[in-house]
């Protein structure tokens, strides 16, 4: 796959980042230097290998449905850029 | 040209677990803001989520009532987007391993029964709840959030797009309602949210096995509002095609005000969620004894407790539908006719003013203030004429305000039907007595006049008499 300016600009765009002009052509580079890792990891032969869906040998691990306290609201909004009324305040959401 | 809708929903039921799905922040619905929160709910970093085993076991009841089959290996996912109700920036759901798939229920729509298929059955967690500082999100300059519901554990349940009006929408949903609340997984309160509709639909030529281009409505939590907004968007797109125009793939808002879908642009351009399995949390292995054991905790459902109503109690296939649709009304029938009342009366009372009287209280069967041994008593001193029906409004009224014993109602109001011959026929001979013209109108062939006659009886005795001795002494006097 053949990495252009559009695709680091989607890609920054669905992670909420910016990317200067002049740093452009360096993600460019490192984001076509990943896929050409991943094209020589696709070459290994994986046919009798089965999927991982979690690297430790672990499964079924549970809690009981039983309520614990949670946070007090003045501790939840502690780290809150804005807030209102006990709410999270958030900006504009719809274009 | 004629069209053709298709129709898909996902269905996101809220599951009725103490705690979340990850954390034991309680589920309460209508705390105050943001006091149901924890670090693990908000997103804090270094926290671990552990499942709720309950939720597990609702899933798995829920797959089951529906038909599915289960995933004995299933996972969770991260789902990745920005919305401010998503404090993590990630919806942990389950992508390609889905707790439960290939279900389906079957729905009555117009006396025929159409089975719509079921894709899957994931379970995930809950987003939070935005307040907006507008009329609506599209003219709110900010929105405030609370997070007391992110975490509340879901189960999405997708259909394939097997729908083909607004009405077999209606009926699907209504369907996978009352089947949720027979296994009794969720409260299925939808004007609290618990059971939320996304609502997808094309249109293609009648005859056509193409799939035109969708639009999709988020979040519809009433029957009428699924119904009516997809009545509308079939209008819609139409009257776009009719024009030669292209139905544009977007997300609508249904303004149930106004009564019309509205685009909105979020944003996101294109939807890219970039799943990827959630390393927080490990597999979840199902096994068949599980499986055998979740099947045998499941109660007679809907369309078998139908089929019972029908094959055991005679009632009309209508009628055994309405009464099983909802498992409260269904177990408040079995309640009456338990003591030996006739079935097709007490769907009836239940069908009728007792549905009525919930109705307008806004009560559900629950909650009605009489009980099913007093209808049931009530049904009976109909049944061995005691009281007739007419009468039996009286005291179905006196037992809504008191829900005292029926036969104390009619015995202290002195409500005893007269089937005493004498004491009727006193009545209707000075009925005829003082009704020359409708008499005469009988005879000289206008039958309908009796209606009149066996009124001014009913009113004579206060209503009384019982009706059908009053019609044949009055038939027998007005022929001789």
């Amino acid at each position: 796959m053949k990495i252009t300016k559009q695709t680091v600009e989607n890609v920054a765009m669905l992670s909420r980042l910016n990317i200067a002009d002049n740093k452009m052509d360096k993600y460019i580079e490192e984001f076509s230097n990943f896929l050409e890792y991943v094209d020589v990891l696709q070459q290994v032969n994986t046919e009798n290998i089965k999927p991982t869906a979690h690297v430790l040998p672990l499964q079924n691990v549970f809690r009981e449905d039983i309520v614990k306290s949670s946070l007090s609201r003045e501790a939840a909004l502690a780290n809150a850029p804005e807030q209102e009324d006990g709410y999270f305040k958030v900006p504009r959401i719809i274009e | 040209m004629s069209y053709e809708a298709v129709i898909g929903l996902e269905i996101h039921s809220e599951l009725k677990t103490k705690t979340k799905i990850f954390c034991g922040c309680a589920t309460t619905f209508g705390a105050e803001q943001n006091t149901h929160v924890c670090p693990v709910c908000l997103g804090l970093p270094g926290v671990l989520p552990v499942v709720n085993k309950k939720v597990v076991e609702f899933a798995l009841k829920a797959g089951l009532a529906l038909n599915c089959t289960i995933n004995k290996f299933s996972k969770f996912d991260r789902k990745n987007y920005y919305y401010p109700d998503l404090p993590k920036n990630f919806q942990t759901s389950q992508f390609d391993l889905p707790i439960a798939e290939h279900g389906y229920v079957d729905i009555e729509v117009n006396d025929t029964t159409k089975r719509i298929r079921i894709t899957r059955i994931h379970m995930e967690e809950d987003a939070g709840k935005l307040v907006h500082a507008g009329d609506t999100i599209k003219d709110s300059a900010s929105s405030n959030v609370d997070y007391n519901r992110t975490g509340v554990p879901l189960i999405e349940i997708v259909s394939e797009p097997d729908m083909r009006t607004a009405e077999e929408a209606r009926a699907y949903m209504e369907k996978v309602k009352s089947i949720l609340e027979y296994i009794d997984v969720s409260n299925c309160k939808m004007e609290e949210g618990n059971l939320r509709a996304d609502v997808n639909v094309s249109l293609r030529p009648t005859g056509s096995e193409m799939l035109g281009t969708k639009a999709e409505m988020k979040n519809l939590n009433s029957f009428k509002m699924v119904e009516n907004a997809l009545e509308y968007e079939i209008e819609r797109q139409e009257e776009i095609l009719e024009d030669g125009g292209h139905v544009i793939q977007e997300t609508r808002t249904w303004d149930d005000n106004k009564g019309i879908t509205l685009s909105m642009r979020t944003k996101e351009k294109a939807q890219d969620y970039r799943y990827m399995p959630e390393p927080d949390l490990v597999p979840i292995i199902t096994t068949d004894e599980q499986i055998a054991a979740v099947k045998k905790t499941l109660p007679e459902l809907p369309d078998a407790r139908r089929d019972r109503l029908i094959d055991d109690c005679g009632l009309s296939s209508y009628d055994a539908g309405v009464i099983t649709n909802s498992r409260e009304m269904a177990e408040y029938f079995d309640a009456v006719i338990k003591q030996n009342v006739d079935a097709k009366l007490a769907a009836n009372w239940i069908m009728g003013d007792l549905a009525k009287n919930l109705n307008a209280a806004g009560k559900t069967i629950a909650e009605s203030p009489v009980s099913a041994k007093n209808l049931a008593k009530m049904i009976k001193l109909i049944q061995n004429n005691t009281i007739s029906s007419k009468i039996a409004k009286k005291v179905f009224d006196e037992m809504w305000q008191s829900d005292n014993d029926p036969e104390l109602i009619v015995k202290e109001k002195g409500l005893v039907q007269i089937t005493d011959t004498d004491a009727i026929e006193k009545i209707v001979d000075e009925v005829l007595l003082g009704n020359p013209k409708p008499v005469a109108d009988y005879k000289g062939g206008n039958t309908k006049s009796i209606g009149f006659l066996v009124g001014q009886v009913m009113k004579a005795s206060r209503g009384k008499a019982n009706p059908a001795m009053v019609n044949k002494l009055l038939k027998e006097k007005l022929s001789q």
